[in-house]
């Protein structure tokens, strides 16, 4: 071993940590966020193939295994995946490298318990990890509708749920503090469990902000980590890990508190509050839920000045994109203006509804914030709700209401609405949409794909 | 806790203030390949994974070494087809049935 081939892997990962950082901050446009995820990524390419240098690896036969194995599920499934699973698909695969920095401390704490400063920053690194990959797991097998994405409540919960971390960290430091590798597995085992049962209670709509927490998560355990190979076998090139993983976790973070402020809860909140799963009673709402056919929603849009399409999670669930994009652009040709109104936290993942929206060929230019989009409301004619809910439920501006000051789409401001919803249940917050009792607020009920369908062919006659 | 972790304290510090600077002003629009990009950046776990499994040396260590470095290849590659993936459908030249 040469003392050159050290300089020249640490050369790659200042490198390689520069691209990182640039490649992140590329993402503030779209004109240059493409060009900067391929540099990052050729840096990334550079700086794992450099750390196969490192002195002192063996087990090679195995290393390429696991990275072709490994590889090859990750690239496969991430390309043949529906645009529509991309919160699921981000959740598991965040969830694998808070699992793969768990097992990354498992491998330090096994073979070297006796050094304490590297024992004791893998033991944190592993009880980060442990949680974000058992809280990925359920977040994704919700998400992907294979378990129930309501809030699931166990008796007992927060003290139980205590109880199970405070005892699991216990057995880490017992085993770094008596050198004693016995109790790493129940370690392990109660801080997976742990992250289960941290996950079990957040609903659906509350994902946007779990899944970038445990993004946030991953990142600082590959910190963790990093920091602990410092002094051990991967040198100086574990601070490229250190920066890599806090500049994620840093990022991350703020993304966490954009998401829980766009709701105007804590993280905490969010976290502990098993939000959505008791429902709003005692409130009587005045007015009537009025329908409207297909042809009269047609007609009303055709001849609007302006009509803007708030869409929500139920617009990706019918994977109604595609015609939602032939109606606003039939409603162009008639030389109506066409605008989307998007809640920071509409869907399931931060930024949810504009992918699915860019997916279907919509120009990001006519993709309005809330911020922006809320003053353009009282001078239009009509807006079309999508599948959305709590986040245009007037409600939020009641006193006592859940959704107490949560900033809204205000959407009740324009002249008329028209909301295509399934069928006549509440939204997930459990509450009431007074909204829909609104003298301008028109339903129209059915499969959002569907309908929308009938009024592409409903304008396309008139 | 020895010089290296010190110096490692410091550049974290250091890496975090970066990490919100270059953030603070992402648009909501990017708010998903923002997610998805930093999820890949954390890939950077597999470069760990490799040295842990390169260290192992009984069977049980050469086996959850081995459960972190195909977990940390998904995480990788995982990471970064789904951001590119994401980021095509935000390319106004390559789009597919984009009329702008």
């Amino acid at each position: 071993m040469t003392a050159w081939v050290g300089t020249a892997i640490d050369a790659v990962y200042v490198v390689a940590v520069i691209a990182f950082i640039l490649g992140l901050k590329a993402m503030s446009s779209p004109e240059t966020a493409r060009r900067g995820i391929v540099y990052a990524g050729m840096a990334m390419l550079a700086a794992v193939a450099a750390t196969v240098f490192s002195p002192g690896l063996s087990n090679f036969t195995l290393i390429a295994l696991g990275v072709i194995v490994g590889g090859g599920i990750g690239w496969y499934w991430a390309r043949i995946v529906q645009m529509t699973a991309m919160p699921q698909m981000v959740a598991i695969f965040n969830g694998m490298g808070g699992g793969a920095a768990a097992a990354i401390a498992a491998v330090v704490l096994l073979s070297s318990i006796g050094n304490t400063a590297e024992a004791s920053l893998s033991v944190a690194g592993a009880v980060i990890g442990s949680v974000s990959i058992a809280g990925s797991v359920i977040a994704f097998l919700k998400l992907q509708g294979w378990m129930r994405s309501k809030p699931i409540v166990l008796p007992a919960r927060q003290p139980v749920n205590l109880a199970v971390l405070v005892v699991g960290v216990a057995f880490g430091i017992y085993s770094v503090a008596r050198l004693d590798t016995v109790f790493l597995l129940p370690f392990f085992l109660l801080l997976l469990l742990y992250g289960v049962l941290l996950t079990l209670p957040i609903g659906g709509a509350d994902m946007p902000v779990i899944i970038s927490l445990f993004n946030a998560l991953t990142g600082i355990a590959v910190a963790l980590d990093g920091f602990a190979l410092v002094n051990g076998a991967l040198g100086d090139a574990g601070y490229g890990m250190v920066i890599a993983g806090v500049l994620v976790g840093a990022a991350g973070s703020l993304l966490t508190v954009l998401m829980a402020r766009a709701m105007n809860r804590s993280i905490g909140n969010v976290i502990f509050g098993a939000f959505g799963a008791t429902e709003e009673t005692g409130v009587e709402l005045q007015g009537s839920l009025k329908p409207i056919q297909v042809e009269d929603a047609a007609v009303m849009m055709a001849y609007a000045n302006q009509v803007i399409i708030a869409p929500g999670y139920g617009m990706a669930v019918a994977q109604a994109q595609q015609p939602v994009k032939e109606l606003a652009d039939l409603l162009e040709s008639k030389g109506v203006t066409v605008k989307f109104a998007i809640h920071p936290v509409a869907g399931r993942m931060p930024g949810h509804m504009n992918v699915l929206l860019a997916e279907a060929g919509v120009d990001y230019d006519k993709l309005l914030d809330r911020d922006e989009v809320n003053p353009e409301f009282a001078h239009t004619d009509v807006v079309l709700v999508i599948g959305a809910n709590d986040v245009v439920n007037p409600a939020a501006r009641r006193v006592g209401s859940p959704l107490q000051g949560m900033p809204i789409l205000d959407v009740d401001q324009a002249k008329n609405v028209i909301v295509i919803k399934r069928g006549q249940g509440k939204g997930f917050a459990g509450i009431e949409n007074d909204l829909f009792y609104k003298d301008n607020c028109r339903m129209l009920y059915g499969d959002a794909q569907q309908v929308v369908g009938k009024l592409v062919q409903a304008l396309k006659r008139s | 806790m020895t010089a290296d972790l010190w110096t490692a304290l410091f550049i974290a510090i250091l890496a975090a203030f970066v990490g919100y600077e270059v953030i603070s002003r992402v648009p909501v629009l990017l708010h998903t390949p923002l997610m998805s990009g930093s999820n890949f950046i954390h890939g950077i776990v597999l470069a760990g994974a490799i040295v842990a499994l390169g260290i192992a040396t009984t069977p049980l260590e050469q086996a959850v070494g081995l459960v972190a470095v195909i977990m940390g290849a998904m995480n990788v590659t995982g990471g970064y087809a789904v951001t590119v993936r994401i980021l095509a459908m935000f390319d106004r030249t390559k789009r597919k049935g984009g009329a702008t």
